[in-house]
């Protein structure tokens, strides 16, 4: 089991290794020098020529990029243009938020999609499963900053029913409870439809297997086979689909976030663009992108620990 | 039956087999109601014109968040425009990015993929880390850092999807690239001396298209969704061109007072995305039951 | 006592092609502390008898006509979802073919082995001390430790064992195996066969053995009943059929036996003919078109006719079948 875990952990790091090359190289390729974007079109040429050498621009390439692949793994993103503030202090200071809103919207699907592709599944042909069936297909259709966009100005501001924008008051619960409900269960309607027609998918698969005859045969109740004989072998693909749509999810928390005026990451790099504010850029996109990796390799471990097959099989 | 019989009898096979899809798909309750959405998108975004008399990027402050009528249909924004009009051009270019890009994205897959699943081995390792590494990227954040650099455009847009969508397709190819390259027919044609293009593009490529080409189908409602997102966030479409992103970026600000102009913005978005889910669905279910087990 | 006793029992299921006559007036019994083999090719119905008295059926089989008496009593076609549930697993237990997917991969061997306990009602320690010694009559070194472990950590020589002690947890008085033997290799299937006979011995319980081996019929079993094509065309005691077969559909079966030809044959004998189709029944005998001593008569559903104490054959022809053994 640890061995497998270090494996796939060393997995996550070499493709976080690769991903870093790829935003380097396309911030180098793409026309453009990172200084003058920097400053704006109205800096003077030694300005830029300033600054292009305190960001090592006019170092070679290789050199460039070691710095910069050395400097992350340290933990130094670099700093902010205008606050000279580390840029990793910036994120870190709005990614509890982001993940708030993403463990949020896990919330939703998994509560409300586990049971309701259980129920499709033991109901399977009938009306209540082809209803779930074309629900589930509609919420993963329509793109999620639609459905946030269209909840804020019906629950928010026709019905006024819960707050609008913002993450709640500090330090009082309720409130940001209150402030997540929306963003999240717009991030996680999709994912509900998502889960529902996995976990239906692999009940029905699972239903079939010679074990679930054998329980039959040893008298077992319905209820005991299918919630815990089946469901839990047809709930191993979904740590898996979750693991990869972490990263769908953070795409969709960008939208929510500026939809729902929250802060987060996805608002740090948003408004850091319309400021040229580039070091906060690309560190919270390799910040994000590292937590997808390592949220994707901890879904596999942990895919490990509930499947006694797989984790053996690695030992 | 003579080469020639053959030749003349395969068009009106085609017809055939196209019709039987087109009833088999329209038998599906859900399948004729995709069809009937994305044909109603289709066609008003082609009449657009006909459609109506407003031109999308007409000013008209006097008629400023004008809510829906019968002048206009869907109500006007905050600068007079027409947002009926705006709505059907915006479907014109949601339309043609969606098949641009999915083209763009078809080719890069398919070549890639070949190359990863017919090349040699390092070279298939490489573009397998390659490929993790650019998934590894939120697709929002990917566009985030690429407009950063390049500055709001179509072409901007237009490498986000393609870079979404390659890695996906690439990886389905190479696979069935690495069945293929030991089956039987592919052995002979290489033991006869054809040439490696020859295999590719005869023996294997056919083989190899048809899924593809149906998951490909699948993923214009995201394309969709892409753009419409990028514009929203103002980094796709630049104004005044009419998109329905940008449509609800206009409303979004006002929503408290003009929610018709967020409304207008999310419905074609909407109704778009699930006609071509819903279409997509059930082509696959005609063609391939198959597909359906990956889920 | 008879165990169990089956009477003109028929399963039809409803298909796209219309309907499936499965299994048409199979009647058989089995006896106390007997041990009754069947026999017959797949598709013969063999699995669907199983699952008809497990009450197992799938949603599109059901009985149309006859009866399963348990015990002498209890009317299995009759009983409710929760009357068979009772009789599952505690009084009919069942090993299935498959030993490496019988088991469920994600429960350890000893929470199984507790779930089929559940009625017992007794404390979590004292199920597990019954199912470490069940498991210890099925051979299965070192039980204490295994009771933790998962099916994949077993061979599949020790998953059909445990199988077995699973099925013989609650000490059922009918044992229903279904080629419990034909995953494993030889050597195994010996050991298996001599557990399956201890056990039985040792535990006083009824066993329906399936197998198409004719081997493993021959050595285990007492009685046995022959199949084909969702009928009892022949049954008796082991001794009655192996020395004296009367259905011409069991001479060849046993012609066909390659443990049984005298000699080397340069190739292995065949019944002619193909399995006729369930879903449009020859009227009368349904071995007939592959019959040589078919007739005008079989044309007409031939009745079984006893031909010793237990010694039955549906056939016509029965007289001209006699004597010649195989």
């Amino acid at each position: 089991m640890l061995r497998y875990a270090l494996k796939r952990l060393g997995l996550g790091i070499i493709i976080v290794s690769v991903a870093m090359v790829m935003l380097f190289a396309m911030i180098y390729v793409i026309p453009g020098d990172p200084a003058s974007v920097a400053l704006g079109p109205r800096a003077t040429p030694e300005m830029v020529q300033a600054l292009r050498s305190r960001m090592g621009l006019d170092q070679p390439i290789w050199i460039q990029f070691l710095r910069f692949y050395f400097s992350a793994l340290r933990g130094d993103l670099g700093t902010e243009v205008l606050s000279g503030r580390p840029v990793l202090d910036v994120v870190f200071e709005q990614l509890p938020y982001t993940l708030a809103l993403i463990a949020g919207a896990i919330s939703w699907s998994v509560l409300l999609g586990i049971p309701l592709g259980c129920i499709a599944a033991v109901r399977r042909g009938g009306f209540v499963d082809r209803v779930i069936g074309v629900l589930s297909v509609a919420v993963i259709a329509v793109p999620s900053f639609v459905i946030a966009i269209y909840s804020l100005l019906i629950f928010a501001v026709a019905l006024q029913w819960l707050p609008a924008i913002g993450a709640g008051e500090p330090g009082n619960l309720a409130s940001q409870l209150k402030h997540l409900a929306l963003p999240s269960l717009a991030i996680g309607v999709g994912w509900v439809g998502y889960i529902a027609r996995m976990v239906r998918a692999s009940m029905l698969e699972t239903l079939e297997a010679s074990h679930i005859r054998t329980a039959r045969a040893f008298g077992l109740t319905d209820r005991r086979i299918t919630y815990s004989y089946a469901l839990r072998i047809a709930i191993l693909p979904t740590v898996t689909l979750l693991g990869v749509g972490i990263g769908n999810m953070v795409s969709s928390a960008v939208f929510a976030e500026i939809v729902f005026a929250r802060p987060g990451i996805g608002k740090l790099v948003y408004e850091a663009i319309s400021v040229r504010n580039y070091p906060v850029v690309t560190g919270a996109v390799l910040v994000t992108t590292a937590f997808f990796v390592v949220v994707n390799a901890l879904a596999d471990i942990l895919i490990g620990a509930l499947d006694p097959r797989v984790r053996t099989s690695f030992d | 039956m003579s080469e020639q019989a053959l030749i003349e009898r395969q068009p009106r096979e085609r017809i055939g087999k196209a019709g039987r899809v087109l009833r088999r798909i329209l038998r599906e309750p859900l399948g004729a109601f995709g069809l009937a959405l994305v044909v109603i998108v289709v066609l008003s975004a082609l009449f657009a014109d006909v459609l109506t008399n407003y031109p999308p990027t007409k000013l008209a402050p006097a008629d400023r968040f004008a809510p829906a009528s019968l002048q206009h249909l869907l109500g006007t924004d905050h600068l007079g425009r027409d947002l009926f009009s705006r709505v059907l051009h915006g479907g014109r270019i949601a339309l043609a990015i969606a098949l641009g890009a999915t083209g763009l994205s078809l080719i890069g897959g398919i070549v890639l993929g070949l190359i990863a699943g017919y090349g040699p081995r390092w070279l298939d390792n490489l573009m397998l880390l390659l490929f993790d590494a650019i998934k590894s990227f939120p697709t929002v954040m990917l566009a985030l850092t690429l407009v950063t650099l390049t500055g709001p455009s179509l072409l901007a847009v237009l490498i986000v999807v393609v870079l979404v969508n390659v890695p996906g397709y690439a990886r389905i190819i190479r696979t069935q690239t690495l069945v293929l390259k030991s089956a039987e027919h592919v052995m002979a044609a290489r033991s006869m001396g054809a040439s490696t293009a020859r295999i590719l593009t005869v023996h294997i490529l056919p083989n190899v298209i048809g899924p593809i080409l149906i998951l490909a189908s699948m993923d214009i409602p995201v394309v969709v969704a892409i753009e419409a997102g990028l514009s929203f966030l103002g980094l796709g479409v630049r104004p005044p061109l009419p998109s329905w992103g940008a449509i609800l970026n206009d409303g979004f600000v006002n929503i408290r007072d003009s929610y018709w102009i967020v409304v207008a913005g999310g419905l074609p978005i909407i109704l778009t995305t699930l006609g071509f889910t819903f279409l997509g669905e059930t082509l696959r279910d005609v063609f391939d039951p198959r597909l359906k087990r990956r889920e | 006592m008879t165990v169990l006793d089956v009477k003109d029992l028929s399963v039809d299921f409803a298909t796209e092609a219309g309907t499936l006559q499965a299994l048409r007036k199979v009647s058989l019994k089995v006896p106390a502390n007997r041990i009754v083999g069947v026999v017959g090719e797949s598709g013969c119905g063999k699995s669907t008898l199983i699952n008809a008295v497990l009450g197992l059926l799938a949603d599109n089989g059901a009985v149309t006509a006859g009866q399963i008496l348990f015990e002498g009593k209890s009317d299995l076609v009759h009983l409710d979802g929760n009357g068979m549930r009772a009789l599952r697993g505690q009084k009919i237990a069942t090993v299935f073919q498959d030993p490496m997917g019988a088991l469920n991969p994600v429960l350890s061997v000893g929470k199984q082995m507790r779930d089929i306990q559940y009625r017992s009602g007794l404390p979590r320690k004292a199920k597990d001390a019954l199912s470490i010694e069940m498991l210890r009559k099925v051979r299965i070194p070192d039980p204490e430790r295994r009771l933790a472990q998962f099916p994949h950590e077993f061979s599949g020589g020790m998953k059909q064992r445990i199988a077995i002690a699973m099925a013989l947890l609650m000490r059922p008085s009918l044992l229903i195996a279904d080629e419990p033997t034909t995953a494993l290799d030889a050597t195994l299937e010996v050991a298996i066969i001599e557990l399956l006979k201890d056990l039985q011995k040792q535990i006083g319980c009824s066993v329906l053995f399936i197998s198409h081996h004719l081997g493993v019929i021959a050595e285990l079993c007492d009685e046995m009943i022959v199949m084909y094509a969702g009928e009892v065309v022949e049954r008796g005691s082991t001794r009655d059929i192996f020395h004296n077969p009367r259905h011409p559909y069991t001479k060849k079966l046993l012609a066909c036996d390659p443990a049984r030809l005298s000699r080397r044959e340069p190739r292995l004998p065949t019944i002619a003919g193909t399995l006729p189709d369930l879903r449009n029944r020859p009227k009368g005998c349904v071995f007939q078109a592959r019959c040589e001593l078919a007739d005008d008569a079989c044309a007409t559903m031939p009745p079984d006719s006893a031909l010793g104490a237990s010694h039955v054959a549906r056939c016509w022809h029965t007289d001209e079948t006699a004597g010649a053994a195989a």
